[in-house]
């Protein structure tokens, strides 16, 4: 696996997602600039991390995405490539347009840091093959932002595709507007784009990778990448 | 020649918070009328929040020396020695007189101002914890006050990239005024990778790095040192506009020059800005500074000399570079798109120079602006103290259940979760224990060392007895770092208080400081970093006298760190310490008898620390299960937590004869822990405790679904959690 995470200004989570990266699969990846114009050669996953690109002073992610690296990036996802995106990384995809849909303020309009339960409604993705269809991970949340919305014809495709990937549910796998901490539509906290290759996604399961500190659970996300790509490699 | 447009006027210094005397002062020391820019200076370097004029002959009680000590207070933060090469750097400073007046912006530049603190001395800030204390709330601005510190000191963390992990929430009347917005930074460097402020080498070019400089906070440091009245609102200019994205590249911007071994030396622009940090760097450097503003990056055009000189805009530091790498400290600024200008340099003069459009706006003599300052012996009057009450004579509840579900949802006592659910606690993947236990554990690197952080201070019993009082903060944080397996090695203390020039208020002062000192000395606990907000009241009314104390303690292996949660059920409960059913200040006193008497629990600095050490060692040993320490509301209140945070129950025996049940249950004796372990073990731990002469009882066993104690009303824990719950969101929902 030779993995790529970006660095915007402003983004906070990328060491947190550097170290999940090579806890889980023994290769640290390379941080790249986002004044950048290519990924490192050979890079065969891109990882935009959590934080607050530029402040989140215009719409979370709309400056980030306009950035030179993003270029490189919507190229290498146009070829098949793996980009990963996580809370900001997740709004700034949204942004470059390599995902549908915006994120808006939480319902409840206040930034909200807790576990939540993520029910996995796929494992035949690149990015949940080390979970089971319908298994229920819990992972923490951090964001002021994470209420997904897309117009009617989008949310019906996603669903209709099976792009929904994460949704937010009880700890028994219900999806019930009591665990939807954010207000999503249909609960969504992660969907994927139409061919499966870009994953954006609300919750950070790079905080959740070792039992001492929160839980296990978002390991295998990581796990599953690090599984197909050292294969490849 | 100096440029003098102004004549300066007795109402002039006035306006500058300046005293005839202190002008006087300045007169003898510079043998001339000031200009209104020196004027300017004198104000921002010489008010109670720089100067530290009536607090300095006090301070200096307090013991700062240990050998994990590496640089006490002084500094921008102070340092401690926590092994492996690695180096603890935290300090905790007030926002109290802004957060009042723009609690968004008041509370969010006062976590900038300490993050600044700590990553100023080369440090990566790894956590911040906060300790708040807001009006009654019933108050009408107290909602909108508490909603507005939150989100700010969320809002600046947040997008920063610092875990919040821990803190303290209380409400009183006396507060209404005068809100207190502690924050308190913790940051990890390498041991011999330190940096400071002391400028050395003559000729040395300084260096401005960060944001413009723009008019906000222009004597923001002035008015932290005066009370506020009525029309405290028309201050909103005085409070600075945060902005953590820069602060962020800042961070970033100068941890990758200083590991690029550029820096002499460094000093944040905080309180009194560009004034403040010149000034320290030639004093402590034993130089002269020479300033050009005409090169100083400003937000606005026009800018006079004065305003520049007195501006508080935020994210802004100064250097003095190696010169041979001005350059790739340059580039690495212009890399993080912030401002880099050469705006002076260091001179064998001793003087202190300020020139703007070719003209001498200021020539004063630099050491003298610090050490010169006024210093006072101001005359305290300790207040009678008030008698010890006699459990017996304070009124016994409905039920003990009864008080307690009322207890568990008190403003005080109930679960914080509203507030720290708007902080990221867990970003940086190393909070082990994260905000609602006695302390946050968050690991050191990839461990398995980690760091324990608490705040604690109780102002009733403060004020009923200073000096008891001050010992008590000390002794409640050291007991919390304990209760989680940890070693406590220092604290840094934020002393709130009101109208020092008040006798009665200088003898709180001074008691608390002495009672501080007194349980430091007691605990091996010293003080290395600190800071002081007086004039804490409005129109004569003073707040509660608050002195946080924010303490640090190490773990050798995080993954034995102890949480308050019952484990299992069948479990031994223990009680570490003597019960006596001490009633006085206790929250029962004021939540359910509606009085505020007595005199608060003295504290037994040695028991504190044979129960404590014995407690730490069941920890460690893997002994215990779980540990809480015992303070606000007692012995039940404690159990009613450890319950909460499981769901598991317990049963619990009956209060023994000699003590009324309500004082039993409710009483605040200090120096007490529970701690639960396997039935099994008992006998085992008992022995040991004898051998320690440490008093420990088995109350009860944990287990079902309630806490219940003999003969009364069980209680529900699913109930008590929804009680606790509910109170915070309720309230801030504004429904009844």
């Amino acid at each position: 696996m030779k993995a790529a995470v970006l660095v915007f200004p402003g983004i906070n989570r990328e060491r947190d997602m550097a170290r999940t990266l090579r806890l889980v699969s023994g290769q640290a990846p390379s941080m790249v600039w986002h004044a950048e114009r290519k990924l490192p050669a050979g890079t065969d996953l891109v990882v935009v991390p959590g934080g607050f690109s530029y402040g989140d002073y215009l719409r979370c992610g709309a400056i980030a995405a306009r950035s030179p690296i993003m270029d490189a990036v919507r190229a290498f996802a146009a070829k098949g490539g793996l980009v990963l995106g996580v809370c900001n990384g997740f709004q700034i995809l949204c942004e470059s347009g390599l995902l549908p849909g915006v994120l808006m303020r939480n319902e409840n309009l206040r930034f909200i840091c807790r576990d939540v339960f993520l029910k996995v409604e796929r494992s035949d993705t690149p990015f949940t093959r080390g979970y089971n269809a319908g298994q229920v991970i819990r992972v923490p949340v951090a964001h002021g932002e994470g209420n997904y919305i897309a117009d009617g014809e989008t949310i019906a495709r996603l669903e209709g595709e099976g792009r929904v990937i994460f949704r937010y549910s009880s700890p028994d796998g219900m999806i019930d507007p009591d665990w939807n901490h954010n207000g999503a539509i249909n609960a969504i906290a992660g969907i994927a784009n139409d061919r499966g290759n870009v994953l954006g996604m609300m919750p950070h399961p790079e905080n959740h990778v070792e039992a001492d500190i929160g839980s296990t659970d978002g390991r295998g996300l990581f796990a599953g990448l690090a599984k197909q790509l050292g294969a490849a490699a | 020649m100096l440029a003098n447009n102004v004549k300066i006027t007795p109402e002039l210094v006035a306006e500058h918070g300046l005293k005839p005397d202190e002008y006087q002062r300045i007169l003898d020391l510079i043998g001339r009328e000031p200009t209104l820019t020196e004027l300017g200076i004198f104000s921002a370097m010489w008010n109670e929040h720089c100067s530290y004029k009536s607090s300095k002959v006090h301070l200096r009680g307090l013991p700062t020396k240990a050998p994990w000590v590496i640089q006490g207070p002084g500094e921008n933060a102070g340092v401690i020695d926590i092994g492996d090469g690695l180096a603890c750097v935290f300090k905790m400073e007030s926002h109290n007189h802004p957060s009042y007046i723009e609690p968004y912006q008041g509370a969010a530049t006062g976590v900038g101002g300490i993050l600044r603190d700590v990553f100023t001395m080369g440090a990566r800030p790894i956590a911040c914890l906060n300790a708040l204390s807001f009006g009654a709330p019933e108050h009408p601005k107290t909602r909108h006050l508490v909603s507005g510190v939150v989100a700010g000191i969320g809002g600046y963390g947040n997008s920063f990239g610092v875990p919040t992990v821990a803190g303290s929430v209380r409400f009183h009347r006396r507060y209404d005024g005068n809100i207190l917005v502690n924050a308190m930074a913790v940051g990890l460097a390498e041991k011999d990778k330190i940096f400071y402020a002391a400028a050395s080498g003559v000729g040395m070019p300084i260096v401005y790095l960060g944001s413009k400089t723009g008019r906000d906070g222009i004597h923001g440091a002035s008015m932290a040192s005066a009370e506020f009245d009525d029309k405290s609102d028309e201050k909103r200019p005085t409070v600075q506009v945060g902005d953590p994205f820069s602060e962020k590249l800042l961070l970033e911007a100068c941890l990758e020059i200083m590991a690029k071994d550029c820096v002499i030396a460094i000093q944040d622009m905080g309180a009194a800005g560009l004034t403040s940090s010149a000034t320290e760097m030639g004093a402590k450097g034993n130089l002269g500074v020479t300033l050009d503003l005409d090169k100083v990056p400003c937000r606005e055009e026009g800018m006079t000399a004065y305003e520049m000189m007195l501006s508080e805009s935020q994210e802004r530091m100064l250097m003095v570079l190696k010169p041979e790498k001005e350059k790739e400290a340059e580039a690495i600024f212009r890399k993080w798109g912030l401002d880099f200008a050469v705006v002076g340099e260091t001179t064998p003069s001793m003087r202190f120079i300020v020139k703007h459009h070719g003209e001498v706006m200021a020539d004063l003599p630099i050491k003298e602006l610090g050490d010169s300052a006024p210093e006072y012996k101001r005359p305290f009057v300790s207040l009678e103290k008030p008698a010890a009450i006699d459990a017996g004579a304070i009124e016994p509840p409905g039920t003990i259940a009864d008080a307690l579900e009322r207890l568990v949802a008190t403003p005080d006592l109930c679960s914080k979760r509203w507030v720290w659910e708007q902080y990221d606690h867990i970003i940086g993947g190393n909070t082990v224990q994260r905000p609602g236990g006695d302390a946050a554990v968050v690991r050191v690197l990839d461990g398995p060392k980690a760091l324990a952080l608490t705040t604690d201070v109780t102002p009733r019993y403060c004020e009923a007895n200073p000096f008891e009082g001050g010992k008590q903060a000390v002794a409640e944080c050291w007991r919390n770092l304990t209760a989680v397996g940890a070693t406590p090695l220092a604290i840094t203390d934020n002393l709130n208080f009101g109208n020092p020039e008040r006798p009665e208020i200088m003898g709180q002062f001074v008691g608390c400081v002495r009672g501080i000192a007194e349980a430091c000395k007691a605990l091996d606990f010293p003080v290395v970093s600190g800071n002081v907000s007086l004039y804490n009241e409005t129109n004569g009314k003073a707040i509660l006298p608050t002195p946080s104390i924010g303490g640090v303690g190490v773990i050798a292996d995080f993954k034995k760190s102890a949480t308050l949660a019952f484990k299992k059920e069948g479990e031994a409960i223990l009680v570490i310490g003597e019960t006596t059913g001490w009633l006085g200040q206790s929250i029962y006193l004021r939540e359910i008898c509606a009085r505020e008497e007595g005199a608060p629990p003295p504290v037994d600095l040695i028991e504190e620390r044979e129960n404590g050490e014995f407690v730490r060692s069941l920890i460690v040993d893997g002994a215990a299960t779980a540990a809480h320490d015992l303070s606000d509301g007692g012995l039940l209140v404690a159990l009613a937590e450890m319950a909460m945070a499981s769901g598991i129950g317990a049963s619990l025996d009956a209060a023994p004869d000699d003590v009324p049940a309500h004082a039993y249950w409710f009483g605040e004796d200090q120096a007490r822990y529970i701690v639960t372990v396997p039935v099994q073990a008992v006998d085992l731990v008992m022995a040991r405790a004898r051998k320690a002469s440490v008093l420990v009882s088995r109350i009860g066993t944990t287990g079902g679904d309630k806490l219940a104690i003999k003969d009364q009303r069980a209680l529900a824990v699913s109930d008590l959690n929804e009680r606790s719950e509910r109170w915070l969101p309720t309230y801030m929902a504004g429904r009844d």
